[in-house]
């Protein structure tokens, strides 16, 4: 029987709470070192809505050609990307609390398209460009492949995108959608203080792009975004509206959410509000 | 590819560039429909009509955004294609830095960076237009291949080799139209092995890009003063010729490097930085520009400035010698 869309909800919505889940497992393993929690939770239902439904993979096959793309230009968001990439298979869920091994497959946001990581970020605002080749590519060889690239809101503070920006709709790449986790906070604080963004999505719009805003922690919400038919031509551009920490009452809307290590009772507590929420 | 003493002469007078983008690149993208060329706005005085109306469906224009055309190209890469992308030296090498490192380097794409009008042909449009440290940048980057060619046939050998390869390559082009000949007649071309174009057993000159045409003249004017020197042409800076370095060590007394290049970083570094491992090995003398940029003008105006015309060069050695044997 086909799932009818409460059901799928549900069930993105159990998986965003698993992400978290595993998330918080992921930060009291790296200990006192911390990690980079807070944008990692503000696009858990990002995660969730992409792996768990709209991103056509399939692990027994990583490099299959016809295999959407997903470039994390923001690779802090690991506490999201791994739980994603283990429900969808791509990695054993015990490995997890391992991302911060020496030397691990994991650590350091390596490249490694076996396990679903297709690229290897982290310095900012350098992904959008290698989603346009890819776009390019799939294009020219007449594959159906989409391309998404997830970016903060604070990284486009990074000139560079906008390089990007400007040229993904001079090539007309409607299978590429950019996705801003505008969780209004970067390391330092309210995006809108340390270098305004402005309004993003008369931005994009402006630039080129079919610009869809939605709650960026409603999954159903998401969902309408991401699967919409994309309009000929035009890249998309998908502002969702996050909050940082989002899940953990500690955390939420903290600048200092950014990279933090927790105690095993914090880790308690925000198990129990999550297993909550 | 026919390579007669013709062909040479016409090349020599298209330079370096021109030679690769309306020679070689035609024939590498017919060749294989992987291949991809892109520039940043730099299509009309890279000499590419000919290369767009062969393979137009193999270019890519992505104006002037030297950040994106490197991640673009590292894209298509990873893609499975066989990218070549480039503009001036300076940009290429400097202004896209952090994405050479991280798509290129790091991420192991199959890039061939073309850096055009290195060195100082840029002359009058001043340093923001000299390419003098892209090896050194370049050079210290893991996995990156990195050449510098002497003249238009070496620069074509260079391109033919970089899309026969499926790791990053910089290749370095310098000169501007009517580039000396260095080759008079074809030759094999190994990446990774130094070529001796001159022999000499008083003082061995390694030389890279514009300055092997330049070594050569000095060498010519040492010969008038009874001075033997040989010149070599390092068009790989990285890997060095190891084998080839050590033998060079061990029959000389003396060595200049000499580069179109900040003295630090460069050709000239790498060498010293394999010599010193040695416990026995000659003196070395760094002919470059001497971690100073210096006043614009014409190109020789500021070689004269740096000491790096034919006269300067043969003059240096003998002076060198000299005080050696005293």
């Amino acid at each position: 029987m086909e799932e009818s869309r409460e059901e799928k909800i549900k069930r993105l919505q159990e998986l965003a709470r698993q992400i978290r889940l595993d998330g918080l497992s992921m930060a009291l393993a790296a200990g006192t070192g911390g990690s980079h929690i807070g944008g990692s939770f503000s696009c858990v239902e990002i995660m969730a809505v992409l792996y768990g439904e709209i991103l056509r993979l399939n692990p027994r096959e990583p490099f299959w050609e016809e295999r959407d793309r997903f470039l994390p230009s923001k690779n802090h968001c690991v506490l999201a990307h791994f739980p994603a990439l283990a429900a969808a298979g791509f990695l054993p869920r015990e490995e997890l609390t391992e991302f911060q091994k020496n030397g691990g497959r994991m650590t350091g946001y390596p490249r490694n398209p076996e396990i679903g990581l297709e690229y290897s970020g982290g310095s900012l605002g350098m992904a959008i460009s290698v989603g346009i080749g890819m776009a390019l590519a799939a294009k020219e060889s007449g594959r159906s492949s989409r391309v998404y690239v997830l970016l903060g809101d604070g990284e486009l503070h990074e000139g560079s995108n906008w390089e990007g920006i400007m040229s993904a709709a001079h090539y007309h790449l409607d299978n590429l959608t950019l996705i801003i986790d505008r969780n209004h906070l970067s390391y330092d604080g309210d995006t809108e203080e340390v270098m305004a963004l402005g309004d993003l999505a008369e931005k994009f719009r402006v630039f080129g792009y079919r610009t869809i805003s939605c709650d960026g922690h409603d999954v159903g919400a998401l969902w309408n975004a991401f699967s919409v038919q994309p309009e000929q031509g035009k890249p998309t551009a998908v502002i969702a509206d996050t909050v940082k920490g989002k899940g953990v009452s500690f955390l939420e809307n903290r600048r200092e959410s950014h990279h933090i290590a927790i105690t095993q009772e914090q880790y308690e507590q925000a198990v129990a509000e999550v297993t909550a929420w | 590819m026919v390579v007669k003493k013709s062909t040479i002469r016409a090349w020599s007078r298209l330079g370096q560039r021109g030679s690769v983008f309306a020679i070689a690149m035609p024939e590498i993208a017919k060749e294989n429909p992987k291949v991809k060329l892109l520039t940043a706005d730099l299509a009309l005085l890279s000499g590419m009509d000919r290369y767009i109306a062969a393979c137009p469906d193999q270019f890519l224009n992505v104006g002037i955004a030297e950040q994106n055309m490197v991640g673009i190209a590292a894209g298509l890469a990873m893609e499975g294609y066989t990218v070549f992308a480039t503009t001036y030296a300076s940009f290429i090498a400097v202004r896209s830095l952090e994405h050479v490192r991280q798509h290129l380097a790091h991420m192991r794409c199959n890039v061939k960076l073309i850096g055009s009008s290195a060195g100082v042909v840029a002359a009058k449009s001043g340093v923001s237009h000299w390419a003098t440290e892209d090896l050194a940048f370049m050079r210290a980057l893991p996995g990156m291949t990195v050449l510098s060619a002497a003249d238009s046939l070496a620069a074509i050998k260079m391109v033919q080799y970089a899309a026969s390869t499926d790791t990053p390559v910089y290749i370095r082009l310098s000169g501007g139209l009517n580039c000396p000949i260095v080759y008079e007649e074809d030759f094999e071309f190994e990446a990774g092995k130094i070529i001796r174009l001159r022999q000499g057993e008083d003082v061995a000159v390694l030389s890279t890009g514009l300055m092997a045409a330049e070594s050569l003249e000095a060498a010519k004017l040492l010969e008038e003063k009874g001075i033997q020197a040989a010149v070599y042409d390092v068009h790989t800076v990285k890997p060095l010729d190891q084998e080839m370095l050590r033998r060079i060590f061990e029959g000389y007394r003396l060595i200049v490097t000499v580069e179109e290049h900040n003295i630090v970083g460069g050709m000239g570094s790498a060498v010293a930085e394999y010599k010193a491992t040695f416990g026995r090995a000659p003196r070395q003398v760094f002919l470059g520009f001497p971690d100073a940029f210096g006043r614009a003008g014409n190109q020789r105006y500021i070689w004269e400035q740096v000491g790096l015309t034919a006269p300067q060069i043969a003059e240096r050695i003998a002076r060198e010698l000299d005080s050696r044997d005293e």
